[in-house]
């Protein structure tokens, strides 16, 4: 069990940490036509759109309601009302999410009266789902925000367990900590089962990088149609990936009795055998050949990969759900985690598999690096240049990541996935070449580059790629 | 803030927004608002000094998501880039914790990277809460000894641009006029050495270390780019110059104009955009100056370098000439651009004038014709159908509208802060030409229009 180290210092220096905010706006690009609107200052959706803008490499959905010096002071519920009228009337979306900002909380705003204000006032929009959720940013962090989102996009939409069940449909939780391709992988794992995937949200549809046919749209491009939300009633199991998630999971449970499978993470061997063994009884058929292979493949990968990995000391920085699922598949191969920070505290810090968990920035994933002889960082793009003070490689996960194209669709989970990463750790271990001994220089030896000062000693410079070179 | 003195601001007299009840200084409409806050604003233009703690008094939305985030590029100090927030928490907002936090902050920042200076950036929510930023700034300056610069634009104030002026407003309230200019090293060339500013000037890819060489040889030494890999010393002396550029931008302009009124320095609106703009500009400089050998020495220069980049761009003409652009600028100038691009022989077929003054629409016009269509809304939808109708071939715009023209499978140049490539001077435009022959006459466009091979011809 992982102690909890809690932010001490009072300033705040290289964060690890983004806001709820955007983490909501995150859950509602998953859905298929779909706005997220902030309620704040329109600074806080021009950041946000950047952000996810350098790490998707996608046109970004994001309206803000313009909170001015006025509504700042005076109230803003008209902002809330006439944004979601704008927004219905020149878009059509299927959907507006409304997620709060740490202005519009400190304010005092009560979003869920602001949205009934719009009901009363524009009653010609009922068909058009709204849904609010208090993000204020000065709480959690990205994967709070998301679930919170989650969570309150299924209050609204879904309505108690239906009687026409549908016996192949199973859906699908999917956490932040998840990327495009991840989920991409989840939905063929769960197809050779022969069941149907209602993943929700569905950001592997939506911001997987694809060119659709047609040139522009404001809402989303893809990601979980609404309709299929309005269903996650009517599916025989719900799997839920992300511990982040468990009061999405619970209510969902409590509103439908639909049998749930909870698992905190599907990386590596043991996690997707927990998904595995999940799908095989909710479909009650035997695990198909191929993923039988798969996980054969990934076995051998890890013979082949120990060897570089084992003993391996790692420090891992990123949100709570991503920092305990990567610290356990590493674990799987006898990596160790020996620096671990996370952005705010959540209750699986406690069970990551390490001495304590710091909550704080990249800062202290620097400062605790030191002297930790480490072999690898995992973090976001942010931590790159904290990587090249320390001299260690980094593998680049989580948000943002700004300066790898494709980032967003690396696949982490699954065997084919889990198999991947290995190898690619394992092919920066050994551009690292480490344990290498230090050539020594006798001072009786005969060498004449010796004396002339000319041997070029094993400095190493680690360049933006985390390679050696 | 109090709100006289952000209508002050607002009231820029020597811009020309003001005289047209319109442009940038509307009010925002909730649900069809695009661009940054004030804070982004003070931020872009302040982050390159790059030796001076920026920190970031607010919660996490505002640093969390904009750290690092700059194109600009510095000679030496990278203290700019270490992100630094008070990261406000739930604790500090409910109990009023925040000056605390900020004060311990400064310190802490002072320990341990010891800048020169510490700017403190002010946010939405302190600035709701009513957290005395400068009464902070004023008792952390005293206690440790190091100058505490307050920027006092919190995103809710307005847009961007206000932020630009807030940041100009405290570099002229706290900062420039505290120390006197180094004396000028003796380069043994025996030439008078003249001083001047460059404000609005971000460094954007190094694309300043195109210029500078330029000024050396005149003799022009640059006490302070505002702001791109400027330094906090470099800021104080900003009084002492003979001559300030405003460059691309009006964003700053309150700098220029009141240095011009405490201290007379002229001033002028240049860009160092095209062969014909940096011709301007280094013209325009010593003209202010009034040394009749830099004029000369300038006149020389200006004929050789012409002559070297105009052999240099013929290969490039070839393949740029009868190339029609779309331009969509955000901060940078419209009309700065317009004439670099017809410097490489390119149409350019539509301009936006979002951020454009009567002024800038009147030079568009003398650069464009009469014909010249503006764009006043850049909503994306709008920009595509533009590109369409007037059959650009290249849409150049801000970093934000890239992914919508590519979805739209237009070729697309990037003009903002975030881009990678310097275009600024003489050389710049070599990398310009380059960047847009790379993107339009790239094979991708027809692979990425045509359908897949089975959806023609007779079905199977
Ligand atoms: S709008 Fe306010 S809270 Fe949002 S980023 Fe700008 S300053 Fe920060």
């Amino acid at each position: 069990m992982a102690d909890i180290v809690k932010r001490k210092k009072a300033l705040s220096v290289n964060p690890l940490k983004s806001s709820s905010t955007i983490g909501a706006a995150l859950a509602f690009m998953g859905v298929s036509r779909t706005i997220p609107m902030l309620h704040g200052s329109q600074g806080c959706s021009a950041f946000g759109k950047v952000f996810f803008v350098r790490h998707f490499r996608e046109p970004i959905p994001l309206q803000t309601t313009a909170m001015d010096q006025v509504s700042a002071v005076m109230g803003s519920y008209d902002n809330v009302v006439e944004g979601v009228k704008t927004i219905c009337e020149t878009s059509s979306p299927a959907m507006v999410g409304i997620p709060t900002t740490g202005l519009s909380e400190t304010q005092g705003v009560d979003i869920n009266m602001a949205v009934k204000e719009f009901r009363t006032k524009y009653p010609g929009y009922e068909h058009i789902p709204v849904v609010p959720v208090s993000t204020p940013d000065y709480k959690g962090c990205l994967e709070t925000g998301y679930a919170d989102a989650v969570l309150a996009m299924l209050k609204e939409l879904v309505k108690e367990r239906k009687t026409a069940k549908r016996k192949k449909q199973v859906t699908v939780l999917v956490g932040s900590h998840l990327t495009p391709g991840d989920i991409e992988e989840i939905k063929d794992i769960i197809e050779l089962f022969g069941l149907r995937p209602v993943v929700f949200p569905d950001l592997s549809t939506a911001l997987d990088g694809h060119l659709p046919e047609f040139d522009f749209s404001p809402l989303s491009v893809g990601g979980t149609p609404v309709d299929e939300i309005l269903s996650i009633g009517s599916s025989a199991a719900t799997i839920v990936i992300g511990r982040s998630l468990v009061q999405a999971a619970d209510w969902l449970k409590a509103e439908t009795d639909i049998p749930d499978y909870r698992l905190d993470h599907v990386f590596g061997l043991e996690g997707t055998d927990d998904l595995i063994m999940a799908l095989r009884e909710i479909a009650d058929k035997e695990v198909p050949e191929k993923l039988e292979r798969q996980r054969a493949q990934l076995q051998d990968a890890m013979l082949d990969t120990h060897f570089m990995l084992g003993m391996s000391r790692l420090a891992i920085a990123g949100d709570p759900d991503l920092l305990y699922g990567m610290s356990k598949f590493l674990e799987t191969i006898g990596g160790e985690t020996c620096v671990a920070v996370a952005p705010s505290n959540q209750p699986i810090l406690t069970e990551v598999p390490t001495k304590f968990v710091k909550i704080g920035d990249l800062e202290d994933l620097e400062q605790l690096s030191i002297g930790e002889n480490l072999d690898l960082i995992i973090s976001n793009s942010h931590a790159v240049e904290s990587a090249e003070r320390l001299g260690v490689p980094i593998l680049r996960c989580g948000f943002p990541q700004w300066d790898l194209v494709g980032g967003y669709q690396k696949t982490w989970v699954g065997y084919r996935g889990g198999r991947q990463v290995l190898f690619d750790l394992a092919n920066l271990q050994l551009q690292n070449h480490k344990g290498e001994v230090k050539p020594y220089e006798s001072i009786y030896g005969q060498k004449p580059e010796y004396a002339k000062g000319q041997t070029n000693g094993t400095t190493k410079k680690v360049d933006h790629h985390g390679y050696c070179h | 803030m109090k709100s006289k003195d952000l209508q002050a601001l607002l009231d820029e007299p020597a811009c020309s927004h003001n005289d047209k009840s319109k442009s940038g200084c509307a009010r925002l409409k909730p649900g069809a608002t695009a661009g940054g806050c004030s804070f982004d604003g003070a931020q872009i233009a302040l982050l390159p000094i790059c030796d001076v703690a920026h920190i970031v008094h607010g919660s996490i939305a505002c640093a969390g998501s904009s750290w690092d985030n700059r194109g600009t590029k510095s000679t030496g100090p990278t203290m700019f880039r270490i992100g630094m927030t008070t990261d406000l928490t739930e604790q500090d907002v409910i109990m009023g914790r925040g000056e605390k936090r900020l004060f311990h902050s400064i310190k802490q920042a002072i320990d341990t990277y010891d800048p020169p200076a510490v700017f403190v950036y002010n946010t939405c929510v302190p600035a709701l809460i009513g957290d005395d930023i400068q009464a902070v700034a004023k008792a952390a300056s005293e206690k440790w000894g190091r100058p505490v610069i307050t920027v006092d634009a919190a995103g809710f104030y307005g847009t961007k641009n206000l932020g630009n002026r807030i940041a100009g407003d405290s570099m002229l309230k706290q900062v420039i006029g505290t120390r006197e200019p180094d004396p000028v090293p003796d380069d043994g060339r025996g030439i008078k050495v003249h001083d001047i500013n460059l404000i609005g000037e971000y460094n954007i890819a190094g694309e300043l270390w195109n210029v500078l060489p330029l000024l050396d040889e005149l003799g022009i030494r640059v006490l302070c780019t505002l702001s791109g890999d400027a330094r906090y010393r470099e800021v104080q002396t900003m009084h002492r110059a003979e001559v300030n550029m405003l460059v691309c931008s009006k964003a700053t302009i309150n700098v220029a104009r009141k240095l011009e009124e405490d201290f007379g320095t002229p001033w002028f609106e240049g860009s160092f955009y095209g062969v014909e703009d940096v011709n301007f500009a280094l013209r325009k400089i010593a003209h202010l100056i009034g040394d009749e050998d830099l004029v000369k020495r300038t006149e020389a220069l200006i004929e050789r370098e012409n002559k070297k980049i105009n052999e240099a761009l013929e290969e490039w003409r070839i393949r740029l000439t009868g190339k029609r652009a779309l331009l969509y600028t955000g901060g940078v100038k419209s009309w700065s651009v317009v004439s670099a691009l017809q410097d490489l022989g390119m149409t350019v077929v539509a301009t936006g004038t979002k951020k454009s003054t009567e002024e800038d629409k009147a030079r568009i016009k003398d650069l464009m014709g009469d014909e010249a269509v503006m764009i006043e809304d850049g909503n994306p939808r709008g920009l595509i159908d533009k590109v369409n109708d007037l059959k650009a071939d290249v849409l150049i715009a801000g970093g934000r509208n890239m992914y919508t023209a590519i979805k739209a499978r237009i070729p697309f140049l990037d003009i903002n802060q975030e881009r990678e490539f310097g275009y600024a001077g003489y050389d710049g435009m070599i990398e310009l030409a380059r960047q847009m022959v790379l993107t339009i006459n790239n094979p991708v466009w027809a692979q990425v229009r045509d359908v897949a091979p089975w959806k023609k011809g007779k079905e199977v």
